[in-house]
């Protein structure tokens, strides 16, 4: 058994579990956290990505002991105040999702991908960026749109903030 | 996944003292191969050592023409690294192209060459950069490292601690992906020193990494893709999977070593 401890939106946590258990399930069985998604078993879906210190990971691929002394952003640490994070009400606005099940890992890799673009992305870029998200409903289209038009709005307001 | 004993080492002789201690260790840095496997029970490790808070196995270093990268350092920090883009844009290339950005936050060099998986895009740029392996206990040259597939010349308890090379005069990588996978189906890094030109090849070998030197032999005459017009390469030695035929991979090699020397001349 590991004692683990991190932050976790922001709020310092703590537990002991077992050497074995990943990261997500740290996050979903232990705290009770279940916007984090599993979708598949050969670490290529993307449902599971996480901020470990400000980076995309995917949180079925890490020990929670590896993780232990960082600091972690779920999908559920982005809105703040009751208000949608930017990337979240693009996505509500422009239909970028259906059932929903990858959009937790979508948003997370979009989030992510518009902090290490602070210029602001195109199409092509944005595409060959979700290469580690896999959606089965959507076609990415409207995903692509979304993130598209967060990125926009984001680095509008980084512009009028300078 | 089997149960398993964690270790977070601080030092390189730490990890070197806890691996020895342990009944099965195994080395864990990125966990994009290790972790993955373990989750399917391939790997069952009684013990794990986390290389990923040793300091001395990050950063990359370049005086002139010599490169250094630490063995931890990730193909995100190699692919984004301005200065050893300078010197040698073409590994920076490879790096940017290895799975997905998630993958690249975490997964390192130093266990990409550990695990040099027949397909992985390390082993090429190394092969053919004519890299030297440093690890605790000596430096092995590429040549003598990449020994066949998911096999090097590490012995037991070896840790990789970095990878030097000194920058050639132009290089260029050139990778088919596997559409699902995003390893490569076949990749070609090609580099130029003066007249000696080095061409190795990742994901056709039926035994892993090569070195292909028909194709060196004619970019040595003139460093151009139209040197490569006609030249052919033995499927004899070359993989057979569900996702190409050996005659496919053949094939294949010949047009990513042209592309791979385009992307050189720039
Ligand atoms: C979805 C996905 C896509 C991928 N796509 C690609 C791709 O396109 N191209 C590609 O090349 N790779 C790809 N990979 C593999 C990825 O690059 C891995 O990061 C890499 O192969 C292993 O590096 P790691 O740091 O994660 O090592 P780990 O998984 O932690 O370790 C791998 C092995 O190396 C050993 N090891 C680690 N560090 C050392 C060291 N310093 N000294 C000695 N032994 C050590 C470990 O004991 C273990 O046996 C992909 C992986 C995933 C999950
Ligand atoms: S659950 Fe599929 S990549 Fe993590
Ligand atoms: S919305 Fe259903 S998997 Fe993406």
């Amino acid at each position: 058994m590991s004692k683990v401890e991190m932050m976790v939106n922001g709020r310092k946590v703590a537990g002991e579990v077992e050497d074995r258990t990943l990261l997500v399930h740290f996050l979903r069985e232990n705290l009770g956290m279940t916007g984090t998604h599993v979708g598949c078993d050969t670490s290529q879906c993307g449902a599971c990505v996480v901020h470990l210190d400000g980076k995309a990971v995917k949180s079925c691929s890490m020990l929670a002991a590896q993780a232990s002394g960082s600091d972690v952003i779920t999908i559920e640490g982005l809105a703040a105040g009751g208000e949608l994070h930017p990337v979240q009400a693009a996505f509500k606005e422009h239909h970028g999702l259906q059932c929903g099940f990858c959009t937790p890992g979508m948003i997370m890799a979009a989030v992510d991908m518009i902090n290490r673009h602070p210029g602001g992305l195109d199409e092509k870029t944005v595409r060959a960026e979700l290469e580690g998200n896999i959606c089965r409903c959507t076609g990415y289209h409207n995903i692509v749109k979304a993130i598209l038009a967060a990125s926009g709005q984001m680095s509008a307001g980084a512009a009028r903030a300078a | 996944m089997y149960q398993t004993n964690y270790h977070r080492a601080s030092s390189v002789d730490d990890a070197v003292k806890l691996l020895k201690s342990s009944d099965d260790g195994k080395l864990l840095a990125g966990g994009m191969t290790l972790i993955a496997a373990m989750k399917t029970r391939l790997a069952a490790p009684s013990d794990l050592i986390d290389l990923r808070h040793v300091g001395e196995l990050k950063g990359i270093s370049v005086a002139g023409k010599e490169v250094t990268i630490a063995a931890g350092t990730t193909h995100a920090e190699v692919a984004a690294h301005g200065e050893l883009a300078r010197a040698c844009h073409a590994i920076c290339h490879l790096a940017s192209h290895i799975g997905d950005p998630h993958v690249r936050h975490m997964g390192t060099i130093g266990g990409s060459i550990a695990n040099n998986d027949p397909a992985a895009d390390y082993p090429a740029g190394l092969l053919a950069l004519g890299a030297t392996i440093v690890t605790n206990s000596r430096e092995i040259a590429a040549d003598d490292y990449f020994t066949g597939m998911f096999e090097t010349a590490l012995e037991e308890g070896e840790v990789v601690t970095a990878v030097k090379f000194t920058a050639p005069d132009q290089c260029g990588y050139a990778k088919f992906p596997n559409p699902a996978s995003r390893y490569a189906l076949t990749g070609v890094f090609v580099a130029r020193r003066g007249g000696e030109v080095r061409v190795a090849v990742t994901g056709a070998g039926d035994d892993g990494v090569f070195r292909a030197t028909a194709i060196e032999e004619a970019l040595a005459g003139s460093f151009d893709p139209s040197a490569l017009e006609g030249v052919s390469v033995s499927a004899d030695d070359l993989m057979s999977d569900i996702h190409a035929s050996a005659d496919y991979r053949a094939n294949l090699v010949v047009v990513m070593a042209k592309r791979a020397v385009a992307a050189a001349k720039g």
